[in-house]
């Protein structure tokens, strides 16, 4: 439970709102409609659906409407027209009645200043949501007890608010819409009034939680890379319309404005990119079972995709299922005999990491190993990150050093199978032959 | 009763609202008027002032609140108010005398009229000055305007209201002492009798009665409403 849709929701503040929405229609800008008939225009014509279960994030600068947006969902602001379906509910049309318990059955709300009742203890503040439910006094406290365990507050619950810290509060103000089990969590701004340490502890727990709880999550920030910490897709708005959804990954590779690309140009780029984007799957894999001289058949006698720095490179080398066995140094290749298979000269110690880890999170390990291998949800190895890739992928970033805006290689999203697929083991030079054509320019480079 | 009954009792009612400090004061206050002979008069001071507040509060809340939630109500009315608080009180004698002629009841009106415009604005302001976040909380969580306003508006309201309930108490008992003129007793009487007879001495003894129980019911209403602060705040 827990999905939303939003089908042109329009919102005017100011008297003159059936003007307005008029001009709207004609397609008129919002400074125009204010000099027109002193109507602002805070949302305009908005249409997208929120899956259950997701963490979608509202990002635009000051005054673009995120707030407003927020609110239209459970008609905190009436929105002017448009429909609002929440689980097949048409929330627009519930009467006064409808609308308070349509609320106290689905949404929770968190408040970027934390809107802590400041005269009620931590159990009495979290507690607010199920007593406006009339939910009996026993089983709120134990509800109540279990939101303020699962938020990490236990054993503050008979303190007041002003006798914790920010980030606690907020944790209660956290703790007071989970209370409440509601299946849509709203959330404004709800970490900017926190320092940014705690802020990046509150984020990587609201993702946690989100993904032990399943809510749906809408946040509102103006900061991207907040958003990517979230991992969620982004709504991103400016003067009260949508400019573009979608993944972080997608908006930084694929700007669709320049309002986008300039509220992108400083996202940390290492906290957007996966290990599966970056990772190299074009170099050669070796199979275990192959002999020196077959290996070197198959790289073509030269160096070719070695991946790797100081010692000359080194290749990944896995097993018949797409397992990854360990990886293959140039230079012991070089010194080998050539009825030798690669087997016994594998160095074992290659670290692994999941495909979805975060770049950043990697980069000391592949400043230390030269190369770390990316394996996938199924096991299966993806590729190798090395300083090279990381280093191109950072270089890809679109709208600077005059790189193309879109279609940048390594940020491209995974398209289902790897390059290489690992069913035939014993062809290794196929293999190569395949990703020698799909001319990556790791190729080239040695 | 015997007074010194009520004397013990008042004083440690006072201790226990405001602390030691209170208490004492109280005790000495009561047993001092008790000692001058004016404890009749100021019983029955103290009653006027408690039944005139009480009705303050209960016309002056509700109206407060209809005020803090009607914008509209509040830009009629509160120029009504303040034009009440700048009559002078004596002023507000004359309306009652027609209605209930002279005596306590035509006091204790013109009190209660005289004395309602604080709890009324301060209730009022205290309602506005809740921040706009928390009332929002209520709403966002599906709580009714009732829910609102029981649970978050009023209790967060309280310190402000009780600082009218202080404001209305000490204007009541200035008005009940001035009422003496239409023939409400206690202290009052005591004072316009002696001003009367040109007795100075019995008139300052009233006069210094009166300073007593306005001090002590100041004090008590102060610890109250500093009671009603929320936990932490200043
Ligand atoms: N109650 C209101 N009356 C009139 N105009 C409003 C009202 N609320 C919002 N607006 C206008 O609507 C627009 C969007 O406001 P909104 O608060 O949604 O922005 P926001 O994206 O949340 O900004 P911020 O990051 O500053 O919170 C602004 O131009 C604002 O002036
Ligand atoms: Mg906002």
């Amino acid at each position: 439970m827990g999905r939303i849709s939003l089908e042109g929701i329009s919102k005017i503040f100011g008297s003159n709102s059936a003007t307005a929405l008029g001009l709207v229609e004609q397609g008129k800008r919002k400074s125009d409609i204010a000099a027109a008939c002193g109507a602002i225009v805070g949302l305009r014509d908005i249409s997208f659906d929120i899956e259950e279960g997701e963490i979608l994030v509202l990002m635009g600068l000051s005054g673009s409407g995120k707030s407003t947006l927020l609110r239209c969902m459970n008609r905190l602001v009436e929105p002017s027209c448009g429909r609002i379906v929440v689980d097949g509910v048409d929330v627009t049309r519930l009467g006064r009645k409808d609308l308070l318990a349509f609320r106290q059955k689905t949404f929770g709300m968190v408040f970027q200043h934390f809107a802590l009742l400041p005269n009620r203890t931590i159990l009495g503040n979290v507690g607010f949501g199920l007593e406006i439910k009339q939910v009996s006094a026993r089983e709120r406290v134990e509800r109540s007890m279990q939101a303020i365990e699962l938020v990490g507050l236990k054993g503050w619950e008979t303190k007041y608010p002003s006798e914790l810290s920010g980030g606690m509060q907020q944790r209660a103000g956290l703790a007071r819409a989970l209370a409440a089990d509601a299946d849509i969590l709203l959330m404004d701004e709800a970490f900017s009034a926190l320092d940014p340490l705690i802020r990046r502890d509150m984020q990587a727990e609201l993702r946690e939680l989100q993904r032990k709880l399943k809510k749906t999550i809408v946040f509102v920030s103006h900061d991207l890379d907040e958003a990517v910490a979230l991992g969620g897709r982004i709504v991103l708005m400016k003067d009260g319309e949508v400019v573009q959804i979608g993944q972080p990954e997608e908006i930084v590779a694929r700007p669709a404005t320049d309002y986008v690309e300039r509220f992108v140009e400083h996202i940390d780029l290492a906290a957007v990119l996966r290990a599966e984007q970056v990772a190299d799957r074009s170099a050669p894999v070796l199979a275990p079972t192959q002999t020196v001289a077959e290996a070197r058949t198959a790289l073509g006698g030269t160096n070719g995709g070695a991946s790797g720095g100081a010692s000359g490179g080194s290749w990944l080398v896995a097993d018949g299922d797409g397992r990854l066995v360990g990886r293959l140094f140039a230079d012991r290749l070089a010194s080998a005999r050539p009825s030798e298979t690669l087997a016994g000269l594998l160095d074992l110690g290659l670290p692994v990491v999941p495909a979805e880890s975060r770049l950043d999170t990697l980069l000391a390990t592949v400043a230390a190993h030269e190369s770390v291998a990316v394996v996938g949800r199924d096991g299966r190895l993806i590729g190798a990150v090395t300083s090279r890739s990381v280093v191109q992928a950072l270089a890809a970033r679109p709208g600077t050093h005059g790189q193309p805006k879109a279609g940048a290689p390594i940020l491209s999203k995974p398209s289902g199978a790897p390059t290489w697929s690992g069913t035939s083991p014993n062809s290794p030079s196929t293999r190569s032959a395949t990703t020698a054509s799909t001319g990556s320019p790791s190729m080239a480079v040695g | 009763m015997p007074p010194w009954i009520c004397i013990a009792l008042a004083a440690l009612a006072a201790y226990r609202v405001g602390g030691r400090k209170i208490g004492l004061l109280t005790l000495f206050g009561l047993l001092f008027l008790w000692n001058l002979r004016l404890w009749q008069a100021t019983v029955e001071t103290l009653v006027l002032v408690s039944i005139a507040t009480a009705a303050a509060l209960v016309i002056g809340v509700p109206v407060g609140i209809w005020f803090a939630l009607s914008r509209r109500a509040w830009r009629t009315f509160s120029p009504v108010l303040d034009m009440m608080q700048t009559l002078p009180s004596f002023v507000y004698l004359i309306p009652a005398l027609p209605f209930f002629g002279l005596g306590a009841v035509s006091a204790c009106f013109a009190t209660i009229v005289f004395s309602v415009p604080p709890v009324i604005r301060l209730t009022a302001l205290g309602i506005r000055n809740v921040p706009g976040e928390l009332v929002e909380a209520s709403d966002a969580f599906g709580g009714s305007a009732a829910q609102k306003l029981f649970k978050v508006q009023l209790p967060l309201a309280l310190p402000t209201i009780m600082a009218g309930v202080n404001q209305t108490m000490m204007l009541a008992l200035s008005m009940v002492v001035i009422a003496a003129m239409i023939g409400a007793g206690g202290l009052g009487r005591a004072v316009w009798q002696s001003i009367q007879r040109l007795e100075a001495g019995a008139g300052f003894e009233a006069g210094i009665g009166i300073v007593i129980v306005a001090v002590i019911l100041d004090r008590v209403t102060q610890a109250l409403a500093a009671r009603a602060r929320p936990h932490g705040a200043a």
